[in-house]
């Protein structure tokens, strides 16, 4: 992986860092299978994490829904999480 | 070697609710003031409070700040100072009505006013009922006012250094502190932040415990480097816990589950509870049931390989009534603890919540030690507020809602010190002594260049183990000993940590490796401060120290109505005198702490 990769990789891992246990514990876990992520899936992670804490709880726990289909597919695996 | 050094009047480590209270105060007096915070602000962990913050507006019922006072001080245990929590009661009307003008979106009786909840252990008229003294905006407290004084700081011009992490304090020979060390994660720099104020703000270290409902960023930052420059942790011996997280992952499960009808079970399928509460059973008291549980892990009867937690169940529920009465519970325990509770038990154990002790301060929020013939002369540049600090207010307990409260008036409180202070101080900044920035210079070199070290991840869950079963909510006298032996050598682990990623460039796991450095201090302060209380009080419960006729729940105002001050040299401890002298009202005295 390029630093310039490694880096984004990195800060994408900091912005997981959440204010609300239940989210941090789903991004460890999200972390920890090492999945795949490609540069689409990390913008859209990118965009996930721009959302405030609550709502992204609603929505990974599945109370709420999201519409853009890039970011429902990282939705689903957190929820796999 | 050498470091940019950059310079402010004040400089504030922690940028949750008491780091942004404090913030408003100072520029919007128009001094130069600098906020360092690991996360965005409106991602701290203020945003996870949702009970409300207490205040005696009296908008739904009649109420004043002399009852809410006298609640404080019994939830403490009478460990509160009387002073602090009188000044902090008085203050809170002020500083809600303030944080309204804020814009904080305040949920409204018909009038228009603040409308107002009831909340455990509020009351009217000294003990007598319960009051509606909660004001929330929905279930969104904590996140509305981070918000609220986010947009505040920001019209204010406070400058805000996000994904930054303090490293040290800087104190110079006559124990003065002119700023702190911090280093910026995008690039790896360290640079000193030169300031004649210095406010920490950095909140909890819920993460000493293996099971702790706080955030992954509740690390206790401003502990470990108050400590390690010498400043003593007072009360850290008191911790608030929940009797049910789900083990493992410490998110909670509320106490309406076994409301419905859930039962708690140890590794032999018992119903234990029916041995300990014969009466209430499952629905014993809080501390009857975390007590319960503990005994049964203790005496081998805990369930998992580790044989550390016990199972809450509810699979003889109907599904329907689990459905709709006990909405999100299914959901947690699949996503945490990977099973159905329609089908299977939930693992819980008691989760730690909420800190009570902390630097310790004055109600002004000046950080105040031991000097000379003073238990409490003040440190010099140096304040503290929010759940890092101990005013102490909440003494051996917290009261719901009395932590915002905390955050907002001695958020407040330091801030305006602080700007007094400044008023009368010269012009020139006092000058840096290098060998303080060189602690953390050599700290972070440490980590960086250590071989053959400790695994980071391995010497947290260590820690985390080791707090949990030697210094959980409830305590053994020989756990504790054997405790404070065990955390001395996890400590060793902590100070020798060795990292793959060496590069500077946005290094998490450098964070996380001086992240733990922090935490390992709390965790032995706590331990050695508990060991040594041979008293129950509020959330320290020893089982050698039970209810008698003559020490009721356990508690000996004789010997140990006193403040423990821990200090990292030696982990030395003193004691100081519990103020019980209110500022203007007559001392709520010592009684037996019952609901």
């Amino acid at each position: 992986m390029d630093e310039q990769r490694r880096v984004r990789r990195e800060r994408l891992r900091w912005h997981c860092r959440r204010a609300l246990l239940e989210l941090d514990i789903v991004f460890q876990r999200f972390w920890a299978r090492d999945e795949e992520l490609n540069e689409i899936d990390e913008a859209a992670l990118e965009k996930l994490l721009a959302i405030e804490d609550h709502d992204l709880w609603s929505l990974v726990s599945g109370r709420e829904e999201i519409d853009d289909p890039q970011l429902k597919s990282v939705v689903e695996r957190l929820r796999r999480s | 070697m050498s470091v940019t050094i950059r310079t402010f009047d004040a400089v504030i480590v922690g940028a949750g609710g008491a780091g942004l209270r404090a913030a408003i105060q100072l520029s919007e007096s128009g001094f130069k003031t600098a906020v360092i915070t690991k996360v965005f602000p409106t991602r701290s962990h203020t945003v996870a409070a949702q009970g409300g913050v207490a205040a005696s507006l009296g908008n739904s019922e009649e109420d004043h700040w002399h009852w809410h006072m006298y609640d404080t001080v019994k939830g403490s245990d009478w460990l509160g100072d009387q002073d602090a929590i009188e000044f902090m009661c008085r203050k809170a009307n002020e500083c809600v009505i303030e944080l309204e003008h804020y814009g904080m979106p305040f949920d409204r009786t018909d009038a228009g006013k603040i409308y107002q909840r009831p909340f455990g252990g509020h009351m009217s008229n000294f003990g007598e009922k319960p009051v509606r003294r909660s004001c929330a905006a929905a279930d969104r407290t904590g996140h509305a006012m981070l918000h609220a004084m986010y947009q505040r700081n920001v019209k204010a011009n406070t400058q805000f250094f996000v994904e930054w992490m303090a490293l040290d304090l800087i104190r110079d020979a006559e124990g003065e502190v002119l700023g702190v060390t911090a280093m910026d994660m995008e690039t790896g720099e360290i640079v000193a932040f030169h300031a004649k104020a210095t406010i920490f703000a950095t909140g909890g270290a819920g993460r000493i415990y293996y099971s702790s409902t706080n955030a992954f960023i509740n690390t206790g930052d401003g502990l470990g480097m108050a400590a390690r420059a010498g400043i003593p942790l007072e009360d850290m011996e008191f911790w608030q816990f929940h009797p049910t997280g789900v083990a493992g992952a410490g998110v909670l499960i509320t106490e309406g589950v076994r409301g419905e009808g859930g039962i708690l079970r140890n590794s032999q399928g018992e119903r234990f509870m029916e041995r300990y509460a014969p009466n209430a059973k499952d629905l014993a008291s809080r501390d009857v049931v975390s007590r319960a549980m503990t005994t049964e892990i203790n005496e081998g009867r805990g369930c998992g390989p580790h044989k550390d937690f016990v199972l809450l169940d509810i699979s003889h529920l109907d599904p329907a009534t689990i459905m709709k009465r006990l909405p999100g519970i299914r959901e947690i325990a699949i996503q945490f603890a990977g099973v159905d509770p329609i089908k299977e038990p939930i693992p819980v154990v008691p989760t730690a919540h909420y800190q009570m002790g902390g630097i310790p301060t004055n109600y002004f929020g000046q950080v105040v030690v031991p000097q000379g013939n003073s238990k409490a002369a003040v440190v010099p540049g140096f304040y503290a507020a929010g759940e890092c600090a101990c005013a102490s207010v909440h003494g051996a307990n917290r009261l719901g809602t009395n932590s915002l409260l905390d955050l907002l008036v001695f958020g407040k409180s330091a801030g305006e010190s602080a700007v007094e202070e400044l008023k009368k101080s010269p012009k020139a900044h006092k000058p840096l002594p290098q060998g303080e920035i060189d602690r953390a210079l050599t700290r972070v070199n440490r980590i960086d260049t250590q071989k053959g070290g400790a695994n980071v991840h391995e010497t947290q869950l260590a820690m985390r183990r080791t707090m949990q079963k030697h210094a959980g909510v409830f305590r053994f006298a020989d756990l504790l000993k054997e405790g404070v032996e065990k955390i001395e050598e996890v400590r060793k682990d902590a100070l020798r940590t060795e990292i793959a990623d060496k590069s500077k460039v946005f290094n998490t796991a450098r964070v996380e490796a001086l992240e733990l450095e922090n935490l390992v201090e709390v965790a032995v302060a706590t331990m050695v401060s508990a060991e040594a209380r041979k008293e129950s009080r509020g959330a320290h419960v020893r089982d050698d120290a039970p209810d008698t006729e003559q020490r009721p729940n356990g508690r000996d105002d004789e010997n140990w109505l006193k403040h423990t001050l821990w200090y990292k040299e030696d982990n030395r401890l003193d004691y100081k005198a519990v103020k019980l002298t209110p500022l203007s009202v007559e001392t709520i005295a010592l009684k037996k702490r019952a609901y």
